[in-house]
């Protein structure tokens, strides 16, 4: 069963829907109790960094969460600043991330853009897959996903990065450890790709 | 590379869709609901819908309705119409909308605008500017769906609202509105080098070649339209369209 954990920030019911749609057992939980039946696990987000790691402590599922993840390594898909959360530290805020893959998140240098607009990052863009992953599966690359944020993830090891794409030169826009997803990109609003990358994630 | 948003724009009034022409004679389109199917199935970029009566009508926004189209839409969807403070945007964020749209709570509260950032994240807060020309060659806005003037200096209020903590800046041509004659560059090519953050200019496409025009002028850009993707032919008959993937590649300039 998958478990949208439901700490309040995050587009939910679209990811509830596309999983509706595909016929897979899912269910959006707001309580530690909730998780502990799932067997995989979707950590959505959107908004600020400090904002979103408060939200998620208060909801009482961080702990949770950390074992279900580090001890008994379920596989989790992290999007937007739900993979961001991810991280060590975000320049955006002052609050330490759940340090799952160690790395910082990092504002994009606007002055490295040719033209405007600057910030933030808004709209389809290419995604490059640094490793061939299932999860990657049937994904029209050119098409890409869609992108919506200001900050991106800077991994410490350049094992960790599962994909890039560019702006204001390339970026990590995907990574990935053992069974550990992260995804800058918005699967849950990218039309066919996404849909296919949120089944992939169904099928590991 | 990051590709140009071709958006539709829907504008809802009494829960139906409908069209204006220069922002008058709203015409009765078709059900919002049916409407996001369609597009839906044409894979479009992102979708904005905005309620054109909320802030005049000085009510809630219809939270039934926005929750039943951010289910439906399975793109990026931006809704505006009659919010006025943070918990309404967050209550809306919460329904599944990626993006909230101010138009006169920009004007009336400036200070929302760095709230509504605060609270939601500065990517998901736009604000939408009516404009018409002046008789001098520039340009006012307007609020309350055309209605009021306001007061100041138009490219000054662009400046504010990107410091205050807009994402994105939505330019509505009031003069070009529904005539389907071509945007207004002029006031595009204005706003595009007051500001640095993203764009999405509304008002006045007619022809898929208004669009190629716009984006080949500014690379990244978003290009809205209303009438265009529902209305087909002469005679206006309603016709929910949108370019194909191949169509969108051309008008991309990647082909």
């Amino acid at each position: 069963m998958i478990a949208i954990v439901d700490y309040g920030l995050g587009n939910i019911s679209a990811f509830a829907n596309i999983y509706k749609r595909l016929n897979i057992p899912f269910v959006a939980a707001k309580t530690s109790g909730e998780l502990k039946q799932a067997s995989k696990l979707i950590l959505p987000g959107v908004g600020a960094f400090d904002y979103a790691m408060d939200k998620l402590v208060e909801s009482g599922m961080r702990e949770q969460l950390d074992e279900l993840v580090l001890e008994k390594k379920i596989p989790i898909l992290g999007v937007c600043v739900g993979m961001q959360m991810m991280a060590s530290k975000s320049e955006e805020g002052e609050v330490k991330g759940l340090n799952w893959i160690p790395g910082s998140v990092k504002l994009f240098d606007a002055s490295k853009l040719k033209h405007k607009p600057t910030i933030p990052h808004m709209g389809w863009n290419q995604v490059n897959p640094e490793k061939d992953l299932q999860i990657f599966e049937n994904i029209e690359h050119e098409q890409g996903f869609y992108f919506l944020h200001s900050y991106f993830f800077e991994c410490e090891s350049n094992d960790d990065v599962l994909a890039t794409s560019e702006y204001a030169g390339k970026f990590s826009c995907a990574v990935h450890q053992d069974n550990i997803y992260g995804f800058q990109f918005h699967p849950e609003k990218s039309l066919t790709n996404g849909v296919n990358l949120l089944k992939n994630f169904a099928n590991i | 590379m990051l590709r140009s948003r071709i958006i539709p724009c829907l504008l809802v009034k009494n829960k139906g869709l409908v069209k204006t022409v220069n922002f008058k004679d709203p015409k009765y389109v078709g059900d919002p609901i049916n409407a996001v199917k369609i597009f839906n199935e044409k894979l479009v970029d992102e979708l904005i819908v905005l309620d054109i009566d909320a802030s005049q009508e000085g009510r809630d926004p219809d939270y039934k309705m926005i929750e039943n189209l951010a289910t439906e839409c399975r793109m990026p969807f931006c809704y505006g119409g009659g919010i006025k403070t943070v918990e309404q945007a967050v209550k809306i964020s919460n329904l599944g909308v990626e993006k909230i749209a101010i138009s006169s709570a920009a004007i009336t509260n400036p200070s929302l605008l760095t709230e509504l950032s605060d609270a939601i994240g500065r990517q998901s807060v736009v604000v939408v500017f009516d404009v018409r020309k002046t008789m001098f060659g520039g340009y006012d806005a307007f609020i309350y769906n055309g209605k009021t003037k306001v007061k100041g200096d138009f490219i000054k209020l662009l400046k504010e609202v990107e410091s205050l903590g807009a994402g994105e800046v939505v330019i509505n041509s009031i003069d070009q509105d529904g005539k389907m004659g071509g945007y207004d560059e002029k006031l595009i090519s204005r706003v595009r080098e007051t500001i640095d953050i993203p764009l999405t200019v509304l008002g006045g496409a007619g022809h898929l070649d208004h669009i190629k025009k716009i984006i080949s002028d500014y690379k990244v850009i978003g290009v809205a339209a209303g009438s265009l993707f529902v209305f087909k032919g002469i005679y206006k008959a309603v016709l929910i369209n949108y370019p194909s993937v191949a169509e969108k590649k051309v008008l991309n300039s990647l082909l």
